[in-house]
């Protein structure tokens, strides 16, 4: 048990040099981009920033699906000639209702309508998106579950990459951009002590459309005629245009959006740029309705109803409408980044200045030494020698602990600082065991080395039975834990997994190197 | 410099009879224990916005907070009792608001304190703003809760499997009383509530069993290597032999988690005063009652376990 062969004492010397190298890159700044390079990261209540939880609203996701469903349903049934027939969406039950008044068209407009349902997601295998049920004169399309998972996974995939494309164009630096269980999505912004800028533009679904306007509907009507809806003008109260439903060109359709200014009236304008298709399209409206305003609407809102005055078929143009620069330039991000699928809410915000980040890092470092010093001096003067080596290990610890923390590229926390104290406090637990069972041997009657033996290995099974106890604990932490308590978990699980290291392997190898160059007849203890 | 250990905590070969007070540290325990749970009750705990839900900011002023000017510019904005406190330094004050009825009301709610916040005196900063809407705290208490329950059901399972089940009976509910005491702690001190709140009692609790499984591991050993000895006696003596690992190991946590509580922050200080108390409650329970328990358990059955595995042990 005491004798320590060259290749043990090699690989204990080794690991702590390794993280001794680990640890060096907290210290210095990256070399070269070459250079595997992996640092502690720190949270964004020690350094800064903002911490945002979207939600993707599902609700609204259905809803459109049903909608375009429900649009697709009414095409088919027409083409099939079917005559008088409803197709009603029913969001809440994920369900389109079709009522036909001629039962004998029914078995025909069934399987018009199965050839709506295409295979849902990959993974599920080739099950159909839909489900029909029949009852006499009404037709159920439900979206099957696979389908709505599937919906809801690609929704927020969609909008991970475009509020990615949004955070970038404002020039937030790092910005992590993750999901977070169905529907939600974890933004962190590094440096950015007041989100709100970020959150007006996460905030905007930002789908923009070309429609032609209806000039001869009576916007004091209660209802509006089929197929055109009353849309509140952007920047003026209570003001409406009529706007029809038809979609002529999609924002979808646009390859570049840029703020600029007319040079004539110094007004702030949003140039664009469509694609081919839209090019294509926007010309032959133009063409067709010379003299007749269009409207560009966003998000239900028409921000501007300008005259169509020639065909505009170079496929650019020109959106005016109050904007200031800050205002321009927010649109043309949102509009080169593309619409989001579904709106986003802000579920939860925790923002931290740099200040009190830094207030936080040198609080937890003052509270870190002192720790320290404390524990060490407690383990010199109860312990003596063997304390002593106790420290040294206590040292080798935490550096060992920022070496695995910087492998994992772990994010530290002020709870973390937390747990690495903590650490230190019970990390020496393990070398107390021994120590005092060193000591209980002795008074045994055992020789030095004898009782060196003994002690250590009848101490290690309660190490291993007091620490796993703790480590179990910290792990559910972690597994059910956020943010900056995960970082506590992180560093204490860690912390532990270290200290059975340093405590027994490295305490053993200084003590039987001491033992074997000094050879004493009485243990210090 | 040292060499040899210059103090110990206890001189060794105690004897203290510890199990001659088990009915007098059970019955303080369980008072405590109740008392705790009335105050968990009523007045209840300071919940922090992390399982409440609302908004907290944190406003930094250029010299001592005009709290008047404050509350002044937030009733401005519509706001309706809002609390304002002082926070650590003269220069910092704290703004808490209820949760809001929606999300969309909550961003409204934070942008409208910002507003407030900056044109109530030249200079004054939001440093922090924390805003948690119902569901998210709602979630954020559940996956609190379900931490704590698995990591004892866990740790219940491991002693278990490692030792006998009266071991792990008395290592639970021992558990239970330190972390009911530890709530009680926190209804008394009104310290915040929230998921680092958490962290501290799960701390706890894993520092508290690690003191039990030290004693625990040196009673199955005593019972393998006495005999005959009653085991009231030889949990005594198990006690004894350990009382100065005991302490000792208390001893630094104590020392690495009191910087903590005085330098470490408004943030972390009341994390800090929890664990400083669940250290003193975690160890003067290893002694006064997971013992005893043990001994109420185990009275017989460990005995004659022990009796009976014995000559198979000596003739293998």
């Amino acid at each position: 048990m005491m004798y320590f062969s060259r290749l043990k004492t090699a690989m204990v010397v080794g690991i702590c040099v390794l993280g001794v190298l680990l640890s060096l890159p907290n210290l210095f700044p990256s070399p070269a981009s070459w250079v595997p390079w992996r640092t502690i990261h720190l949270g964004l209540d020690l350094r800064g920033g903002s911490y945002l939880l979207l939600e993707v609203d599902m609700n609204a996701v259905v809803k459109e699906r049903l909608d375009s469903l429900a649009d697709s349903a009414r095409q088919s049934l027409r083409r099939a000639g079917v005559p008088r027939f409803t197709a009603t969406p029913q969001p809440a039950q994920n369900r389109i209702v079709v009522r036909i008044d001629d039962q004998t068209k029914q078995d025909a407009a069934l399987a018009a309508l199965r050839e709506l349902a295409t295979a849902a997601g990959g993974s599920l295998g080739a099950r159909p998106d839909l489900d029909f049920e029949v009852t006499p004169g009404q037709i159920t399309i439900t979206l099957s579950p696979a389908a709505l998972i599937d919906r809801a996974t690609a929704a927020v995939q969609q909008s991970i990459e475009i509020v990615r494309r949004r955070i970038d164009e404002t020039g937030v630096v790092d910005p992590m951009i993750t999901r977070q269980g169905e529907s939600r999505i974890v933004v962190q912004l590094p440096g950015v002590e007041d989100p709100n800028r970020i959150k007006e533009m996460l905030g905007k679904t930002a789908r923009m459309t070309f429609r032609l306007t209806d000039e001869n509907a009576n916007l004091n009507a209660a209802v509006p005629p089929p197929g055109v809806d009353f849309l509140p003008l952007e920047g003026q109260a209570g003001g409406k245009i009529a706007v029809r439903r038809r979609v002529e060109v999609d924002g979808a359709n646009l390859t570049d959006a840029r703020a600029g200014q007319n040079p004539q009236t110094g007004e702030w304008v949003v140039n664009f740029t469509f694609d081919s298709v839209g090019t294509r399209r926007f010309a032959d409206i133009s063409r067709a309705n010379v003299g007749h305003p269009f409207a560009i609407v966003l998000d239900d809102k028409v921000i501007s109803a300008p005259v169509i005055r020639e065909p505009i078929t170079g496929g650019r143009g020109q959106i005016s409408g109050r904007f200031d620069a800050r205002t321009a330039t927010d649109l043309s991000v949102l509009l080169r980044a593309g619409a989001l699928p579904a709106p986003l809410t802000v579920v939860e915000e925790r923002s931290v200045g740099p200040e009190l980040g830094a207030d936080a890092i040198r609080a937890g470092a003052i509270a870190l030494a002192v720790g320290f010093v404390l524990v060490m001096v407690y383990m010199a003067f109860f312990y003596g020698l063997f304390g002593w080596m106790a420290n040294v290990a206590l040292l080798v610890n935490l550096v060992l602990l920022t070496a695995v923390l910087s492998l994992l590229e772990a994010t530290l926390t002020l709870p973390g600082m937390a747990g690495i104290l903590l650490t230190l406090g019970m990390a020496v637990d393990a070398n107390i065991l021994i120590n005092e069972r060193i000591r209980e041997e002795v008074r045994n009657g055992r020789t030095p080395l004898n009782a060196m033996e003994t002690g250590i290995r009848r101490a290690f099974s309660t190490i291993i039975d007091s620490n796993a106890t703790g480590f179990l604990a910290h792990v559910m932490l972690f597994v059910f834990g956020t943010g900056p308590v995960r970082g506590f978990a992180v560093t204490i699980t860690v912390g532990i997994a270290t200290s059975l290291f340093t405590a027994t392997m490295l305490v053993r190898l200084l003590m039987v190197r001491w033992y074997a160059a000094r050879r004493p007849a009485v243990l210090p203890v | 410099m040292f060499i040899r250990p210059i103090f110990r905590i206890v001189p060794d070969d105690t004897r203290i009879p510890f199990m001659r007070g088990r009915f007098m540290g059970l019955i303080v325990s369980a008072v405590l224990s109740i008392a705790s749970v009335i105050l968990f009750f009523h007045p209840g705990l300071h919940e922090g916005i992390d399982f409440s839900g609302g908004i907290v900011m944190e406003v930094r002023t250029p010299g001592p907070a005009d709290f008047g000017k404050i509350r002044a510019a937030l009733a401005e904005q519509g706001i309706r009792e809002p609390g304002v406190q002082r926070f650590g330094e003269a220069t910092n004050v704290l703004i808490r608001l209820e949760a809001q009825p929606s999300e969309a009301a909550t961003q409204d709610m934070v942008n409208r304190v910002r507003t407030a916040v900056e044109s109530s005196q030249p200079g004054a900063r939001v440093l922090r703003t924390d805003a948690v809407g119902a569901s998210v705290s709602a979630e954020l208490f559940r996956d609190g809760m379900l931490a704590l329950g698995l990591s004892l059901l866990m740790i219940m399972v491991y002693i278990w499997f490692r030792f006998e089940w009266q071991f792990a009976v008395g290592a639970v509910v021992t558990l239970l009383l330190d972390v009911t005491k530890a709530i009680g702690f926190l209804a008394v001190t009104r310290f915040e509530f929230d998921l680092v709140m958490v962290g501290a009692i799960l701390t706890i609790i894993g520092y508290s069993t690690n003191d039990k499984v030290v004693v625990y591991d040196r009673v199955r050993e005593n019972l393998r290597k006495y005999k005959s000895m009653s085991l009231r006696d030889l949990i005594d003596l198990s006690i004894n032999e350990t009382l100065n690992r005991t302490l000792g190991t208390s001893m630094t946590v104590f020392l690495a988690t009191l910087p903590l509580a005085l330098f470490g922050g408004s943030t972390l200080s009341g994390f800090a005063w929890v664990m400083l108390f669940g250290i003193v409650i975690g160890t003067s329970s290893s002694i006064f009652i997971a013992a005893p328990i043990l001994l109420f358990l185990g009275e017989h059955r460990l005995r004659r376990d022990a009796a009976v595995q014995s000559p198979a042990k000596a003739a293998s």
